[in-house]
C-alpha cells in the first residue's frame, strides 16, 4: 500500500492554489451600499429599470426570507454567513447603459474573457473544434456584458439575452414562466435570489425549433465581498429543442464568497432541454481559507407531455456545494436525467444530488453520479426519487459510484426513496471503490506519470457522464478533471 | 544490459530474495524457473520498481546505471517493460487510449516528440495485425472483459509497440491453451533482436518449447541455484522441483 502512503504524504503538502483562473480584473465598478435591506432591493430594481410588479415580487420574498433560517441537513459545515457584510451588486462603471455590440465592450473585460478562454468573438471557435459556433451570455459580478449571435438567433425565433433585458423586451413571457418552477419561498437561498438577484441569462425556443447552436453563460464573481445572485430561466416551448451549458470562475480571495443562483427550466409538450453545468469557482486554499460558498437550485418542470429535461453537471470547484438539480416530471411519459462528476480535493465540501419528482403516468428518469474525493474533502451525494401515487408505470434507474483517493476524504450516499404508486419500479445501485495500487502501477510501469495516470483513471471512471457533454466541451471537462485532482497523489 | 548482484529483499520483514545474483547481456533470452514462492514474481516487481518491497542489500545496474535511483516510470521510459501475469482492468479507458499515452509519455520523457494521431493509428495497425487481434478489442476498456488469451495478447502489443529493451515475461504462459500461447509466444519471438533483452518467468517448461533461451536458471528460497542452457528446462520438467524444494527447507 505504498502509493496510498504516498498519497497521504502529498495530501499534507497539497496545494490547492494552482487554481488557473485566480486573477483579478481591475476595473472601476459601480456598487450599491453594503448590506440588505428594503433599499437595496429597491436600488437593485430600479438599476434594471424593472416594471413595478418585478419589485414587488423581490419584496415578497425579501419578506418571507427574514422570516426564514438557514437549512443545516446538508453534510456541510462552515461559519455563519453575515449577510449584511455583503455587497448585493457590482456593475463595471463602464458598462453603465449596457453594451450594445462588441466593439462597445470595455477591453478590459474583452481580455478578461480572453484569458478565461470564453469565445466572445462571433468568428471564434473554440480550440481544436471547427466550425463549432456558440452563443454566450457573458455575465460579470452583477451585470451581462456582452451575449453573442443575438441576431442570428434572433431569425429563428429563439430569444437568448440577459434576464434584464428580457424583462424589457418580452415581460409577458418573464411574467408567465418566473418563479413557476422554484417558488418564492421554496427554500431560504432561493428566497435570497428573488429578492437581491442582479442578472442572469433568458432563453426561449419558440414551438418546433431546434436551437442550431449552444448556448451557454459564463458567470465570472471578480468584485471582493461581492456575492453573485443570477437567475436563468430557459423556455422550451412545444417541440423544440436547445442545448444550454453554463460555466463559472472566480478570483482566488481570502474570503468565501456566496454564490446563490436559481435556475428554472419549464420543457413543454414533446420539447427537450440539456443543461450542462461545467463549475469551476475558486475552491478555496489548502487550508480551507476563502473560496466560493455554492448555494444553487436548479429545478426543471416537464410541464408537457413527451418532455425531456437532462442535466450533466461536472463540478469540480467552490469551497462548498450545496445543489440538487431537479426533474418535475408533470407530464406523462415525462422523461428526467442528471449526471454528475463531482470531485473534491483539499478542503472542499460537496453535497449535491437530484430530486426526480414522478407526477405523470409512464415517467422516466436515470441518474448516473460520479463522485470523487481526495486530500481532506467531504464528498455526498444526496438523492430523492419519489412516485406520486396517481403516477402509474414509473421507472427510475439510479447509479451512485464513489472513487476515494487517499485515506483522509470521504463519501457519502444517501438516496431517498418514495414510492407512492405500486407499479412504480425503482432500482438503486452504488459502489464505492478507491484507485487501487495496482490500477497506478500498471499505468506507471506503462510509463505514464503518477498524475496522468491518476486522470487517466478518474476519466475513465466518469467516462458514462463525460460522453453526456456537449463534444465541445467534453474535452475542456477531461482535462479539469486532471487539473482538480493534481496533487493529490505523488 | 542487467547486472543483480547479492540481492536481498522482503517484505513487511519476511525475506523473499536472499543473495540472488543474475547477469543478462545485451540481446540475450533468459529463463528463471523455480517452485512456487521461490521469488520469480518479486524479481520482476523489483526490477519494474513496484513499492512493497523493502531492498535490504545488493544492487541493480541497467545499463551501466543504478536501477534503484529510477522511477517506475523513468524506467519503464528507459526500456523496462513488464508483462503482467495478471493484467490489471482499468474501466471506462479504451484501451487503444491507453497505448497512445503510454507511448507519448515514454516518448516525453526521452526527449522525443509525440506521436502523431495518423502515425499512431498506421503503428498500431502493423502491430494488432500479427497478433491478431481485432480493432473492436481496442475500444474496449482495458483488460475489462477480456479473454485469458485477450489479456496475455495486450501485453505483448505493448510491448511491441513499446520496444523496450529488457522485456520481463511474468508466468505469460499461465491460463492459456496451446493456441493462444503458440500466438504469444510467436509475438515475443518476433520481438527478440540483438539489442533486446528477456528474462521469461515460467513455472513451466513448455513456454521454453516455444520461446527457446539461451540460459536457464532455477531459483529457489530467494537464490539462483542452478544455472545452465536450455537442456536444464528439460530435466526440470522430468525431475521436477523436488531436489530444490528441499533446498529452500534447508534455507529457512
Amino acid at each position: 500500500m505504498v502509493a496510498v502512503k504516498e498519497t497521504v504524504e502529498q495530501v499534507k503538502e497539497i496545494e490547492v492554489d494552482q487554481y488557473k483562473y485566480g486573477f483579478v480584473t481591475d476595473i472601476e465598478m459601480d456598487m450599491a451600499p453594503k448590506g440588505l435591506n428594503e433599499e437595496i432591493i429597491g436600488f437593485i430594481s430600479a438599476k434594471k429599470n424593472e416594471p413595478e410588479w418585478m419589485l414587488e415580487w423581490r419584496l415578497d420574498a425579501y419578506r418571507r426570507w427574514l422570516t426564514m433560517t438557514e437549512p443545516n441537513w446538508a453534510k456541510v459545515g462552515y461559519p455563519p454567513i453575515d449577510f449584511q457584510d455583503l455587497y448585493y451588486y457590482a456593475a463595471p462603471k463602464s458598462d453603465k447603459e449596457g453594451p450594445k455590440s462588441l466593439d462597445e465592450v470595455d477591453p478590459e473585460l474583452l481580455r478578461t474573457y480572453e484569458k478565461l478562454g470564453i469565445p466572445l468573438q462571433e468568428q471564434a471557435v473554440l480550440a481544436g473544434v471547427q466550425g463549432a459556433r456558440i452563443a454566450v451570455d457573458a455575465i460579470f459580478d452583477s451585470v451581462s456584458v456582452v451575449t453573442t449571435f443575438k441576431e442570428e438567433l434572433a431569425k429563428e425565433g429563439v430569444i437568448f439575452c440577459p434576464l434584464s433585458e428580457a424583462l424589457q423586451d418580452h415581460p409577458d413571457l418573464v411574467r408567465k414562466y418566473l418563479g413557476t418552477v422554484v417558488p418564492i419561498s421554496d427554500n431560504y437561498y432561493s428566497a435570497l435570489n428573488t429578492a437581491v438577484f442582479s442578472e442572469g441569462s433568458f432563453v426561449y425556443i419558440p414551438p418546433g425549433v431546434r436551437c442550431p447552436m449552444e448556448l451557454s453563460t459564463y458567470f465570472r464573481i471578480n468584485e471582493a465581498q461581492t456575492g453573485q445572485f443570477e437567475r436563468t430561466l430557459i423556455i422550451a416551448d412545444k417541440g423544440s429543442y436547445v442545448s444550454y451549458l453554463e460555466g463559472c470562475t472566480a478570483p482566488m480571495r481570502d474570503e468565501n464568497q456566496l454564490h446563490a443562483a436559481v435556475v428554472e427550466l419549464i420543457a413543454l409538450e414533446d420539447a427537450e432541454i440539456k443543461y450542462s453545468t461545467v463549475q469551476n469557482w475558486y475552491p478555496g486554499d489548502a487550508e480551507g481559507k476563502g473560496g466560493i460558498y455554492n448555494f444553487v437550485t436548479k429545478r426543471g418542470d416537464c410541464r408537457g407531455k413527451n418532455s425531456k429535461i437532462s442535466w450533466t453537471q461536472v463540478e469540480t470547484g467552490s469551497a462548498i456545494t450545496w445543489k440538487y438539480p431537479s426533474c418535475i416530471l408533470r407530464g406523462d411519459n415525462s422523461i428526467g436525467e442528471f449526471y454528475s462528476i463531482a470531485i473534491s480535493n483539499g478542503m472542499q465540501q460537496i453535497d449535491s444530488g437530484t430530486k426526480m419528482i414522478h407526477l405523470g403516468k409512464n415517467t422516466k428518469s436515470r441518474i448516473i453520479s460520479k463522485g470523487i474525493s481526495a486530500g481532506k474533502s467531504s464528498n455526498t451525494y444526496r438523492g430523492l426519487v419519489s412516485a406520486h401515487r396517481k403516477a402509474s408505470n414509473t421507472r427510475n434507474f439510479t447509479q451512485c459510484d464513489s472513487l476515494l483517493i487517499g485515506d483522509k476524504c470521504s463519501a457519502h450516499t444517501i438516496p431517498y426513496i418514495e414510492a407512492k404508486n405500486s407499479s412504480a419500479v425503482f432500482e438503486h445501485e452504488a459502489t464505492t471503490s478507491k484507485i487501487s495500487d495496482d490500477q497506478l502501477f500498471y499505468c506507471l510501469q506503462r510509463g505514464i506519470g503518477e498524475e496522468e495516470a491518476v486522470a487517466l483513471i478518474v476519466n475513465g471512471f466518469c467516462k458514462e457522464v463525460l460522453q453526456q457533454l456537449p463534444m465541445e466541451f467534453a474535452v475542456e471537462a477531461q482535462k479539469l478533471v486532471g487539473i482538480s485532482l493534481e496533487g493529490s497523489v505523488g | 544490459m542487467l547486472v543483480i548482484e547479492n540481492l536481498h529483499a522482503e517484505v513487511e520483514g519476511e525475506p523473499i530474495l536472499r543473495g540472488l545474483n543474475l547477469e543478462v547481456g545485451t540481446g540475450e533470452v533468459h529463463a528463471i524457473m523455480g517452485p512456487n514462492g521461490s521469488g520469480k514474481s518479486t524479481l520482476s516487481y523489483i526490477l519494474s520498481g513496484k513499492e512493497d518491497y523493502d531492498i535490504t542489500q545488493g544492487s541493480i545496474t541497467y545499463k551501466g546505471d543504478n536501477l534503484f535511483d529510477m522511477s517506475i516510470d523513468e524506467r519503464a521510459a528507459a526500456g523496462i517493460f513488464l508483462a503482467f501475469q495478471y493484467p490489471i482492468e482499468i474501466p471506462g479507458v479504451a484501451a487503444m487510449t491507453f497505448l497512445k499515452t503510454a507511448l507519448n509519455a515514454q516518448r516525453i520523457t526521452r526527449g522525443e516528440d509525440e506521436l502523431t494521431t495518423p502515425a499512431f493509428m498506421k503503428l498500431v495497425k502493423e502491430k494488432t495485425a500479427a497478433l491478431n487481434i481485432r480493432p473492436e478489442m481496442l475500444r474496449r476498456s482495458i483488460n475489462v472483459g477480456f479473454s485469458g488469451g485477450e489479456k496475455k495478447r495486450f501485453e505483448i502489443l505493448q510491448m511491441a509497440l513499446l520496444e523496450p529493451s529488457l522485456c520481463i515475461l511474468d508466468e505469460t504462459d499461465s491460463g492459456l491453451d496451446i493456441d493462444a500461447l503458440q500466438l504469444v509466444a510467436e509475438g515475443v519471438n518476433r520481438l527478440r533482436s540483438p539489442e533486446r533483452s528477456m528474462i521469461v518467468i515460467t513455472h513451466y517448461q513448455r513456454l521454453l518449447n516455444h520461446i527457446i533461451p539461451d540460459r536457464v536458471h532455477v531459483l529457489s528460497a530467494g537464490k539462483v541455484v542452478r544455472s545452465g542452457g536450455k537442456e536444464l528446462a528439460m530435466e526440470l520438467e522430468k525431475n521436477g522441483y523436488a531436489e530444490y524444494e528441499d533446498q529452500k527447507i534447508n534455507a529457512a
